[in-house]
């Protein structure tokens, strides 16, 4: 069920990718995206009344795994955080050139190609 | 004395990542030391690809990172398969380089180019040699951050628009990759290779593992620039420097795209015929579109960009017959298009450092003031359209007999009719540019600097080369042989 | 030149990030040397170094923070985290028992068992320091900036 959230949340960002009028736009809803699909990841490891991964002292190694929720997607995030951080970094630099270059930041206005 | 593979397959990735990072420490505003550290370096890497020819015959070596056992570890993995795209993605990325070395003169910050260049060749390496899919898709993303700036390198208007083009789609890719990963670790609890085709193979696919896979391959065919998903590529390719659209369009779309869509679909979640019929008609529709597209172009790197879409059809095509003998006309294809799609984008490079024009109606006579390339670009075209004996007649022929063999009457005829269409628009290229009247305007058009000459005289000569690869048979030619048996031989079933 | 005479932001600002940058600095450095035992590691941490020089240049302007760390020796310290960290990945192949990423300490006793995964660590930061104050400063100084 919250699933379903995440997805409604990834969907809002694609829609927002698809008629945004203004470059910076693009680069917010695919930011939206991203933490949409971060959600997911993270969610994906929740086990009902888990503890956090790290292991205290003198615990035995079942009744930890038996215990905590999942860590490799809490470490797929992190990747993929910075990821998209150098992604929309080299975005956002695109979008100031563009500005410098076309004057605007309307996606309608920067069509010189085309065919 | 051969160097073990074992001791090869990290340094595919490490070599050039530390080597970037060298360029950005010590040569930093001295371009010539820069050049000349990425040249040595994909020297290196290219005899080292080649030094792991036949050392995974029959069989594949395991490499775990950090020597955790694989369950708990990333391992890489080194079959047939990697070994010929690791050859190819190395020794094109060499000629490219020395053709860069005097192409970038016009370019200023050119050490950053050189960085990006090797961190591209990193990603590209890392994405063939990792069995594991979070790994690959790390690896995917560094090549594509590389590819973006390289694409927005000279900060023109056109390059500039080009690179968000293709940066908001990659990214639209990257992220149904990444939703398509997510559900499969859900479902699976598994993120290696080998382990996911086991679950599988194990308890079949059941529906978010089916909505992972459709996403994956969405997500990969956006890579390929398979047709529904190719708008980026018209526009990216051409406005990008000559050496990184020969990177590109030779390499990336390959290594990146039809790579790891054969992995998935071959090896990993086994090939049903829905599947296999989807990308049986994927591959016609972009050999189709791909080449009606390409005749209508008057700029020459354009033209070559729409080529590529198509000549990617042609490849998904013989993917999508999954019969050995299409596997190995796919894969012969993919290597023989990285080596004559890389020189016909060299070659339209150098026409635009000497004339300063891409338009075919400016264009003229390009014969007799620039001969090398002319002479190369005829031997990329007819390579390209599959006239015997270059390379490109032998792959084409293996797809074509594929598809009869396999009673596919209809598509055996529309690659024949492409094949026609993609003669007619090289023809087109070679009249205008080429053959016909010299312009006043150019006739004090300087040759092409010596190192652009070399390497595309290189891959002129690898096209020639690799048409004698048929010599060790007709279904089996030279390394393509053992890797589409690597396709052919199923899923990997679970053992690591 | 006194950090109040700078153009920027107002003296309140001025005044308190001068006091923050310490603390916030020292605070990065911690939770990249306790990245083994705690969340954190070499990402967060050299993201929160980062962001004291990303407050430096909000209240102080882009001319202050580059004569304090210039974009080059930025680069520079970005350059040899990362080799840092690849070096150390290298040396498993050679000291080691020869494969990549081997954890040279492991099971050294004491507090030295970690002592390889904390040097991954400060590279890590040290890059991630350095590469995010880069953007940052040029992203910033853009349209100061003359075209290259």
């Amino acid at each position: 069920m919250i699933y379903s959230l995440c997805l409604l949340l990834i969907l809002v960002g694609l829609y927002g990718v698809v008629s945004s009028g203004q470059t910076l736009r693009i680069v917010i809803s695919l930011a939206i995206v991203s933490h949409g699909i971060h959600l997911l990841l993270l969610l994906i490891g929740y086990r009902e009344g888990g503890k956090s991964p790290i292991q205290d002292a003198g615990e035995a190694a079942s009744s930890f795994a038996a215990a905590s929720v999942d860590p490799i997607p809490q470490a797929l995030v992190l990747t993929s955080i910075v990821i998209s951080l150098g992604v929309t970094a080299l975005m956002v630099a695109l979008c100031i050139r563009l500005y410098e270059r076309y004057g605007t930041f309307d996606v309608t206005e920067i069509r010189r190609l085309r065919g | 004395m051969r160097p073990e593979v074992h001791t090869l397959i990290p340094l595919f990735i490490a070599l050039p990542l530390t080597v970037a990072v060298l360029i950005q420490l010590l040569a930093r505003r001295r371009a010539a030391l820069a050049g000349g550290l990425a040249t040595l370096t994909l020297a290196a890497l290219m005899l080292m690809s080649l030094a792991t020819i036949g050392q995974t015959a029959g069989g594949e070596v395991i490499y775990n990172m950090g020597g955790w056992k694989t369950p708990i570890g990333i391992d890489l993995r080194m079959d047939s398969l990697t070994t010929l795209l690791v050859v190819t993605i190395n020794t094109i990325g060499l000629a490219v380089v020395l053709y860069a070395l005097d192409y970038m003169r016009q370019f200023t910050a050119r050490p950053r180019f050189y960085s990006l260049f090797l961190l591209m060749i990193t990603g590209m390496n890392g994405v063939v040699m990792t069995g594991d899919l979070f790994n690959l898709y790390v690896f995917l993303e560094i090549s594509a951050i590389a590819s973006y700036s390289l694409v927005a390198f000279g900060c023109e208007q056109e390059e500039l628009e080009a690179s968000f083009k293709y940066i908001v789609l990659g990214s639209v890719s990257s992220a149904l990759i990444l939703i398509a990963l997510a559900l499969m670790y859900g479902v699976t609890g598994a993120l290696n290779m080998a382990q996911v085709s086991g679950r599988v193979a194990a308890e079949g696919m059941d529906a978010p593992l089916l909505l992972a896979f459709g996403l994956f391959v969405c997500g990969f065919a956006f890579k390929a620039a398979l047709v529904p998903f190719h708008a980026w590529l018209p526009d990216a390719h051409p406005a990008a420097p000559a050496p990184v659209s020969a990177m590109l369009s030779g390499v990336l779309i390959k290594a990146i795209g039809i790579y790891v869509l054969a992995r998935l679909i071959f090896n990993v979640f086994g090939a049903g015929p829905a599947v296999l019929s989807l990308l049986c008609w994927l591959g016609l529709l972009s050999m189709v579109v791909g080449g009606l597209m390409a005749l209508g172009q008057q700029d020459i790197k354009r033209m070559f960009a729409y080529s590529s879409i198509s000549q990617v059809g042609f490849i998904v095509l013989g993917l999508g017959l999954a019969t050995p003998l299409g596997l190995v006309g796919a894969l012969f294809h993919l290597v023989n298009h990285s080596m004559f799609k890389s020189l016909l984008f060299l070659n339209s490079g150098a026409i635009e450092y000497c004339t300063g024009t891409r338009r075919l109606e400016k264009l003229g006579g390009l014969n007799r003031v620039m001969p090398v390339t002319g002479a190369t670009s005829l031997v990329g075209a007819m390579s390209i359209s599959g006239i015997p004996p270059f390379n490109g007649f032998w792959s084409k022929l293996i797809i074509i007999v594929a598809c009869v063999q396999a009673g596919r009457y209809g598509f055996a005829l529309m690659a024949v009719v492409i094949s026609v269409v993609t003669l007619a628009y090289q023809l087109k290229v070679q009249r205008s540019a080429f053959f016909s009247a010299l312009p006043d305007a150019l006739r004090d058009v300087k040759r092409e600097p010596r190192m652009m000459a070399l390497s595309m005289i290189l891959l002129a000569v690898g096209c020639v080369a690799l048409s004698f690869a048929v010599l060790t048979g007709f279904s089996d030619p030279w390394l393509v042989g053992d890797a589409g048996a690597v396709l052919s031989s199923g899923t990997f079933g679970g053992q690591p | 030149m006194l950090p109040e005479s700078y153009p920027g932001m107002g003296t309140f600002l001025k005044t308190v990030i001068r006091w923050m940058k310490g603390p916030i600095l020292l605070f990065g450095i911690y939770i990249i040397l306790y990245g083994h035992v705690a969340p954190g590691g070499g990402f967060g941490g050299g993201v929160v170094i980062a962001s004291a020089f990303v407050l430096m240049t909000l209240a102080y302007g882009e001319p202050y923070t580059l004569e304090f760390f210039s974009r080059d020796q930025a680069l520079t310290l970005a350059c040899l985290g990362l080799l840092i960290f690849v070096g150390l990945a290298w040396a498993g192949t050679w000291a080691g028992s020869g494969v990549f990423f081997d954890n040279l300490t492991a099971g050294a006793g004491g507090h030295r068992d970690h002592l390889f995964l904390t040097a991954l660590e400060i590279g890590s930061g040290l890059f991630v320091s350095g590469a995010l104050f880069m953007g940052f400063s040029v992203l910033m100084g853009h349209h100061e900036e003359d075209e290259e």
